[in-house]
């Protein structure tokens, strides 16, 4: 078995990446879109320890950590707004939502 | 770092992930979600970052994931179809693949990225002090501009929860 080298953990996080934006692009429900979305922010995660990790710095590590902050603010915010557009709309679906649009 | 266990958390990540985007169900879906956060822990724990696999358990698995089943229970399941197959997001979807497909093509043919494997010496992020060094000298601007996005996220979330129409009255 080999060991698990850069490569490795880049073409992980591409596909946890690509498997996130698949979500955002086909899927209906708003909340499974911010799951989605919120993939593609751990992938990201992902590829930037695995940089600090095998060039030996430790600036990868630390951007991770604001990552999570941003996560942890863009989940509360994003909540919010789907339940304040549910309780206007009674919908979740992104296609009836579509009020700008028309 | 073992690859038995970079396999084993690549794997449940990945199936995961798979789980996510696939799930009809929210709840189903969050689960999975945990799962995959769960296999991206054990993958910064493979990776010498065990302060980052541990704020990762302890942010997302801990609050993220449980907030988004609060609101998947506070607004009840929706049942309708789950797919939005419109010939946009497919044409979305399949130029995506081809481009990943291409990006990991060209990394396997000509990825000359790889610093030589680490030779069991400890990683950086392995030791505490570090990270609290970083976070007190270089990067003492972005902790501040963290603490202020917070505050403003959370005077949002107040101002966005609230009635939309203004009735709600003061105790």
């Amino acid at each position: 078995m080999i060991t698990a080298t850069l490569d490795h953990y880049l073409l992980l996080s591409a596909a946890l990446f690509a498997l996130g934006f698949l979500g955002v692009l086909l899927r209906r429900n708003a909340l499974v879109i911010f799951m989605s979305l919120e993939l593609m922010l751990v992938a990201s995660t992902l590829a930037l320890v695995a940089f600090s990790r095998f060039n030996r710095t430790l600036d990868g590590n630390v951007f991770v950590f604001f990552i999570l902050t941003v996560a942890a603010a863009e989940v509360a915010v994003g909540l919010a707004i789907i339940v304040a557009l549910f309780r206007q709309r009674h919908t979740l679906q992104v296609d009836e939502l579509n009020a700008l649009k028309h | 770092m073992s690859p038995a266990l970079f396999t084993l958390f690549a794997a449940l990540t990945l199936a995961s992930a798979v789980g996510v985007v696939a799930n009809k169900n929210v709840v189903n879906a969050a689960m999975c979600f945990l799962l995959g956060l769960v296999g991206v822990a054990g993958l910064f724990v493979q990776l010498d970052a065990y302060l980052l696999a541990f704020l990762l358990l302890l942010v997302y698995a801990g609050a993220v994931v449980v907030l988004f089943l609060f609101i998947v229970m506070l607004l009840g399941p929706q049942g309708r179809a789950a797919w939005r197959l419109t010939p946009g997001a497919v044409v979305g979807g399949l130029v995506a693949g081809a481009l990943l497909l291409a990006g990991w093509g060209s990394l396997l043919v000509h990825g000359r990225l790889d610093p030589p494997p680490p030779d069991g010496a400890p990683g950086v992020g392995a030791a505490l002090k570090p990270y609290a060094y970083q976070l007190f000298t270089t990067y003492l601007l972005p902790v501040q501009v963290m603490g202020f996005l917070l505050l403003v996220a959370m005077l949002g979330v107040i101002v966005l929860s609230r009635k939309a129409d203004g009735t709600e009255k003061a105790p």
